[in-house]
C-alpha cells in the first residue's frame, strides 16, 4: 500500500478546500460575477506559490520521492479543443458550482443529490471518449 | 483548535492548495482531478464500447485513492470541521441571489435550490445537476484538465494551452452565472 500517501492527501487537500469554502456554490457564483476577491485570491495565490515549485522541480534541486526529475505533463495543443472544451466545462462550473474534485467533496457532504452530477460528469467523459476522434482539436 | 474551526482566508487556501500540488509530484504523480472522469468510465466496463477507455485502470491507483481521500476529506469537514456555515458573502451576491428566489443565502455552503435532496423527485432539480455534470465531464476531458490540471498546473508551469482553457472556464463560467442562472432560476 505505497500509494496510501495520496489517500491522505486526498483528505488533506478537501479539508483544505472545504475550509477555504472553495467547495461553495456561493464563492463560485461570487468569483464569476466579480463580487469578490476571495476565490481570486486563492487560485491565484495558488498558481503564484506553485509556479515556484515549479521553477524548483524545473531546476532539479527539488527531485521526486524516487530521485526523479520532476517534468509537467505537457497539455495538449488546440485552440478549439482547450477554449470551446473549456467553455463547455465553465458552464457545467457556473450552474452547478462543481469543479472536478469538489464534486467528490461535496460527495463527502453527504450530498447525494452530487451523485447525479457525478454520474453526469462520468456520462460526459464517456461520450467524449466515443467521440473524440471526429472532434476538432 | 479554534482556528480549525474558523473559516480559513485566501491567503491560507492559495498556499495550502500549492502544498497539495507539490505534494502530489513529490510523489511522482501529475496534479490534476478530471481523468479520474476516465478512469471511472474504464472502471465500469467503457472499454468494451470504445478503444479510447481500453486502459489499464490499475496504473492509475493512486489517484483512485486520492478520489477516495476527497470524499472522506469532505465527510470529516462536514461533520467535525464546520460548525458554522455561514459564508461572509458579498451583500450585492446576497441581494441578488435572494431577488432570484434563493432562499437561506449566505447561511450555508450549498443551495437547496441545487444541492437539496429534493431535488432528486423534481425534472428541473434533476436535470440542472445532470447537465451540468455532463458539461463538466466531457468539457474537462475535451479540453485536457480542470481547474487543478489547468488553471493550477498548467498556468504554473506555464504552459499556454492551460491559459487558453482557463479563459474558456471563464467565457462559460460568466455565460452560466450571468445569463443562464437568472433564466433558469
Amino acid at each position: 500500500m505505497k500509494n496510501i500517501k495520496f489517500l491522505i492527501l486526498g483528505i488533506f487537500f478537501a479539508i483544505v478546500l472545504s475550509k477555504t469554502q472553495a467547495i461553495s456554490w456561493y464563492r463560485f457564483y461570487e468569483m464569476f460575477k466579480f463580487q469578490s476577491f476571495h476565490m481570486f485570491g486563492i487560485i491565484g495565490g495558488a498558481v503564484v506559490i506553485s509556479a515556484v515549485f515549479m521553477q524548483l522541480f524545473k531546476s532539479g534541486k527539488i527531485k521526486d520521492i524516487n530521485g526523479n526529475k520532476i517534468v509537467p505533463k505537457p497539455k495538449k495543443k488546440g485552440f478549439i479543443s482547450t477554449v470551446f472544451g473549456g467553455t463547455l466545462f465553465g458552464l457545467g462550473w457556473g450552474i452547478s458550482g462543481a469543479c472536478a474534485a469538489p464534486i467528490f467533496v461535496i460527495f463527502g457532504f453527504q450530498l447525494i443529490p452530487a451523485l447525479i452530477l457525478l454520474f453526469g460528469a462520468l456520462l460526459g467523459a464517456f461520450f467524449y471518449g466515443l467521440i473524440s476522434k471526429r472532434l476538432p482539436n | 483548535m479554534d482556528f480549525i474551526l474558523q473559516p480559513w482566508a485566501w491567503f491560507i487556501g492559495g498556499p495550502l492548495i500549492a502544498v497539495s500540488l507539490f505534494l502530489y509530484f513529490y510523489f511522482g504523480q501529475n496534479f490534476g482531478a478530471s481523468t479520474n472522469f476516465e478512469t471511472l468510465c474504464t472502471m465500469a466496463g467503457a472499454g468494451k464500447v470504445s478503444d479510447y477507455f481500453k486502459k489499464d485502470w490499475k496504473q492509475r491507483d493512486f489517484a483512485l485513492l486520492f478520489v477516495i481521500g476527497l470524499i472522506i476529506g469532505g465527510f470529516i469537514s462536514a461533520t467535525y470541521l464546520i460548525p458554522n456555515t455561514n459564508i461572509d458573502l458579498n451583500p450585492k451576491t446576497v441581494q441578488e441571489l435572494t431577488n432570484l428566489g434563493f432562499s437561506n443565502v449566505g447561511n450555508q455552503y450549498f443551495p437547496d435550490e441545487i444541492f437539496g435532496n429534493d431535488v432528486i423527485f423534481s425534472l428541473k432539480g434533476f436535470l440542472i445537476l445532470l447537465i451540468s455534470g455532463l458539461l463538466i465531464g466531457f468539457g474537462t476531458r475535451y479540453a485536457g484538465g480542470c481547474t487543478s490540471g489547468h488553471a493550477i498546473t498548467g498556468l504554473s508551469s506555464l504552459q499556454l494551452p492551460s491559459l487558453l482553457a482557463v479563459i474558456g472556464f471563464f467565457i462559460g463560467g460568466i455565460i452560466a452565472t450571468w445569463f443562464v442562472i437568472p433564466l433558469i432560476f
